[in-house]
């Protein structure tokens, strides 16, 4: 193959995957009894344009898939078939396959054949259906087309229009991207859409150029094109001009010829009513169609690989769609994090700038100040909104729910509805990818062991469908997640049987809240049949310790026979951590504030020692072991007396422990640094961070501390 | 890379004369005068507030800043056992960027650049020293001075150093 085409192969599979992606949102978010036609058409598009680029890179077996597909849903769109649940999940099914056949295409894993005919038959079958009550649907389109917004029907207009008309495009595009193959292919692609009469084609010229009459619209034909001729140098005219236009876009055809390499950023489709568009010299953008303002329906779309069928009134809804399209970029996130850690920088230097000021004669200086002010706050700004690019919608991660949930609820033959909330919050990217795993975890969880099967439920009370809700939100520093059902709720007993059983430390007494906590052992698992969905014991234990890895913390809460939540706290960012500074002799540490409980000033009654060595401070009734700093890192502190320094309370893992330290200094967000990508891993420290002054301060393994503690003490 | 840096050894004790083999940056450690590859070198710096760190060997003063990324910092002579570790404001810092990583070590001063043609460079003789002689590539002559040349990338990822994670060894 030509390098020449594997660029244009890449091109092709990013955007099948894009496509792939929103057919299945498109297909979840489809409700069965009043499918939106919107929907449907978006659906429909989505296949159509992954057949029209697999035919043309010879994929024959995607073609296939997809033209089942979309014989289907065009039976569907039309109103000849009506939605039916059993037809989304072949169309999800289908998708799948389609995504297994683009990764075997692209080199990695190999499609199953086999599934492919499965889901083929599934569709043939579906669409061999003849509807008896033809007309019925159709009358409740024209329902939902009138209740609708008025974007909805006049597109839905357009398509009636493009279905029933055919048209003449006149298409040109330069010849020497396209080698024999691709060539023969799109040639043959572009004559099955209808009557394709070949104007100037051969490998002599320097541009082809065909006409075609067909009854597709304007946007299926750019679909075969777009794959792979570039779209800057593409150019679709719809022959049925007036006379005057239709002079003005030859001149600027031939403008266009020379100057290939500028691309038109804004489409002028925006603007279809503005006066004077016309009569500027559309040549300059040699991207541009000349869409003329007064063509009656279709409009050609430059610079965004489309071509949208416009009229006066759609456009207010294309130019939105379009901004989308344009107002993002994609930047590598080495690129991010560099700017993220020199503005770092520049706050440090900041406030040691500042720190400098507020050293000199404010009558003095008064200028020299209230410039360092004004940086000051330039410079909070900055950091603000250069974190926030690394922050996304937590919807990343909700969106692949829904999918999670229709399929295991199917498999386990429960009825269950997902409820999201809140998915605009935003986190940071690297939690994002990490979250997905435990959260998917907690669902499989609540849909397995919370939500009982529905005659259970009708039994209890209850409504047949199962709800469960997956809400996210912010809360201080912190975002947290919440994902609760309406199922049985956890039940003490069983846990707590089940924990003696297995000899853990448990009594009767214990409260809710650490009987619940028991879950997240390892091993641990009340389920009494091991299914391929749940039942090991093996997730919660992971959940537990990929969210302690974040610096997060699970909560539970559960009531019995009212339902289940377990609440996720996670840091925004895995860059910045909350934390509290204290001194030990001359030394300053950070502990983060999320294992901190409390600090407090100890008496000497309440220490005691214990066989001599360990000492032991008593805490509202709990004898907890006390670390002392300066013991740990071997330095001097500013006293030995337990009395005369300040104990913080910490918890971790399940176990508290009382630090010993000399002073509290403050409380600070600081920026976490690796202390082992120059050093190496230093017990008892998790990293390092840079004081306002420039300094380093290490940042507690607390952890780790009170853990030790335990081994040593007990 | 240290394949490369053992070729050069046995050049050396080769005594292939002629080209221009490296440029070294000289520098003291008590009243011994040593010289490391400049391109290890990334910038010189004065002595300033260092955060120790708990349990480290006695030479390993701690960790500075450098513009935002923790270096670890190793005094030289206290490693060596040359000279006096006091600090004022004639002691030099040299950052290095050896393999990827970036670490300070602490000298009584740097001298100066030179250039070393093969015929001014010795073989390590076999003797006892402070320096393991694996880390020594030979020995420089400068007119008068004698030039310690060490093989600074070795010394730094060596197991005694303590600088890296020994899974990372």
């Amino acid at each position: 193959m030509s390098s020449d085409l594997e660029q244009f192969y890449e091109v092709f599979f990013e955007e099948s995957s894009e496509l792939l992606a929103e057919m299945e949102a498109c297909l979840l978010g489809l409700d069965v009894n009043s499918p939106d036609m919107e929907d449907m058409n978006a659906i429909f598009r989505a296949a159509h344009s992954i057949k029209g680029g697999a035919g043309t890179f010879g994929f024959t077996d995607m073609t296939e898939m997809t033209h089942m597909l979309e014989t289907l849903l065009d039976k569907l769109r039309k109103g000849e078939l009506e939605v039916r649940s059993e037809m989304i999940d072949a169309f999800l099914k289908a998708g799948d396959v389609i995504k297994d056949q683009l990764a075997g295409h692209r080199g990695d894993g190999e499609a199953d054949p086999a599934a492919a005919v499965a889901v083929c038959e599934e569709l043939s079958k579906f669409s061999e259906e003849v509807s008896g009550a033809a007309e019925m649907p159709a009358v409740e389109v024209k329902v939902s087309a009138e209740s609708a917004p008025p974007v909805a029907k006049l597109t839905e207009d357009n398509v009636s229009i493009s279905t029933t008309e055919r048209t003449v495009f006149l298409i040109e595009f330069p010849n020497s991207e396209l080698n024999e193959k691709v060539r023969s292919n799109l040639l043959s692609n572009l004559s099955e859409m209808g009557q394709l009469e070949k104007l100037v084609f051969g490998e002599t010229e320097s541009r082809s150029k065909l006409r075609l009459i067909t009854d597709s619209t304007e946007e299926n034909v750019w679909e075969v094109l777009a794959f792979v001729v570039d779209p800057t140098n593409l150019i679709i005219e719809i022959e049925a001009l007036t006379k005057d236009s239709a002079s003005m876009q030859l001149s600027a055809d031939k403008l266009a010829v020379g100057a290939d390499e500028s691309e038109l950023e804004e489409p002028y489709g925006f603007f279809p009513d503005a006066p004077g568009n016309t009569t500027k010299p559309y040549g300059f953008f040699p991207g541009s169609p000349a869409a003329p303002a007064d063509t009656k329906d279709d409009e050609v779309k430059p610079g965004n690989c489309k071509v949208s069928i416009n009229n006066k009134n759609t456009s207010s809804a294309r130019v939105s769609t379009n901004f989308a399209e344009t107002s993002s970029i994609r930047v590598s996130i080495e690129k991010v994090d560099q700017m993220i850690n020199l503005v770092g920088e520049l706050v440090i230097t900041q406030a040691m700038l500042a720190q400098t000021a507020s050293e000199v004669d404010p009558v003095v200086f008064e200028k020299l100040l209230s410039g360092l002010n004004q940086l000051e706050r330039n410079t909070r700004d900055l950091q603000e909104s250069v974190m926030s690019i690394r922050m996304l919608p937590i919807s990343f991660v909700f969106s692949r729910f829904p999918r999670v949930v229709r399929d295991l609820a199917s498999k386990l033959n429960k009825q269950i509805e997902l409820k999201q909330v809140g998915e605009g919050t935003e986190l940071d990217k690297g939690l994002i990818e990490k979250i997905a795993d435990p959260l998917t975890h907690l669902i499989r969880n609540s849909l397995d062991h919370g939500v009982e099967m529905p005659d259970v439920r009708i039994a209890a009370g209850k409504p047949a469908q199962g709800t469960i809700t997956l809400r996210a939100f912010h809360q201080g520093g912190s975002i947290v997640i919440e994902v609760g059902d309406d199922g049985a709720g956890l039940n003490r007993e069983k846990i707590l049987a089940k924990a003696k059983e297995r000899g853990l430390p448990v009594h009767d007494g214990m409260p809710d809240s650490e009987v619940w906590m028991l879950i997240f052992e390892a091993g641990f698992s009340t389920a009494a049949v091991v299914t391929d969905v749940s039942g090991r014991g093996v997730g919660m234990d992971v959940v537990k310790r990929n969210i302690s890895a974040m610096g997060g913390r699970v909560e539970i809460e559960s009531a019995l026979g009212i339902g289940t939540r377990i609440s996720v706290r996670l840091p925004l960012t895995l860059a910045i951590l909350d934390g509290l500074s204290v001194g030990v002799g001359d030394q300053m540490f950070i502990v983060p504030l999320t294992y901190i409980i409390e600090s407090l000033q100890p008496t000497a009654k309440d220490i005691k020692s214990v066989s001599g060595r360990g000492r032991v401070v008593q805490v509202r009734g709990e004898y907890l072991p006390v670390v002392a700093l300066h013991e740990v890192f071997n330095l001097r502190p500013i006293s030995e007396e337990i009395h005369d320094g300040i104990l913080v309370i910490l918890e971790a893992e399940g176990h508290k422990a009382a630090m010993l330290v000399d002073t509290l200094i403050g409380q600070h967000q600081v920026v976490i640094k690796s202390l082992e990508s120059n050093y190496r891993r230093v017990q008892g420290v998790s990293g390092a961070t840079i004081m306002g002054d420039g300094k380093v301060a290490l940042i507690l393994d607390t952890a780790a501390l009170v853990t030790s503690s335990y081994k040593e003490s007990v | 890379m240290s394949q490369e840096q053992g070729v050069a050894t046995t050049e050396i004790a080769g005594n292939i004369t002629g080209q221009t083999l490296n440029e070294f940056l000289t520098f003291q450690l008590g009243s011994e005068e040593y010289g490391m590859d400049i391109l290890k070198v990334q910038e010189i710096r004065g002595y300033d507030s260092i955060t120790q760190i708990a349990n480290a060997p006695e030479f390993i003063k701690g960790v500075v800043n450098l513009r935002g990324i923790i270096v670890p910092i190793i005094d030289m002579r206290i490693k060596f056992k040359l000279g006096n570790a006091e600090y004022d404001q004639f002691t030099v810092v040299i950052i290095l960027n050896v393999s990827g990583r970036v670490m300070g070590i602490v000298v009584d001063g740097v001298s100066d650049v030179i250039s070393l043609d093969m015929d001014q460079m010795r073989a390590t003789p076999e003797f006892g020293s402070v320096i393991d002689t694996e880390y020594i590539m030979g020995l420089g002559t400068v007119e008068e001075r004698m030039l310690i040349l060490i093989d600074i990338e070795k010394l730094m990822g060596s197991t005694d150093m303590g600088l890296i994670d020994q899974v990372v060894n």
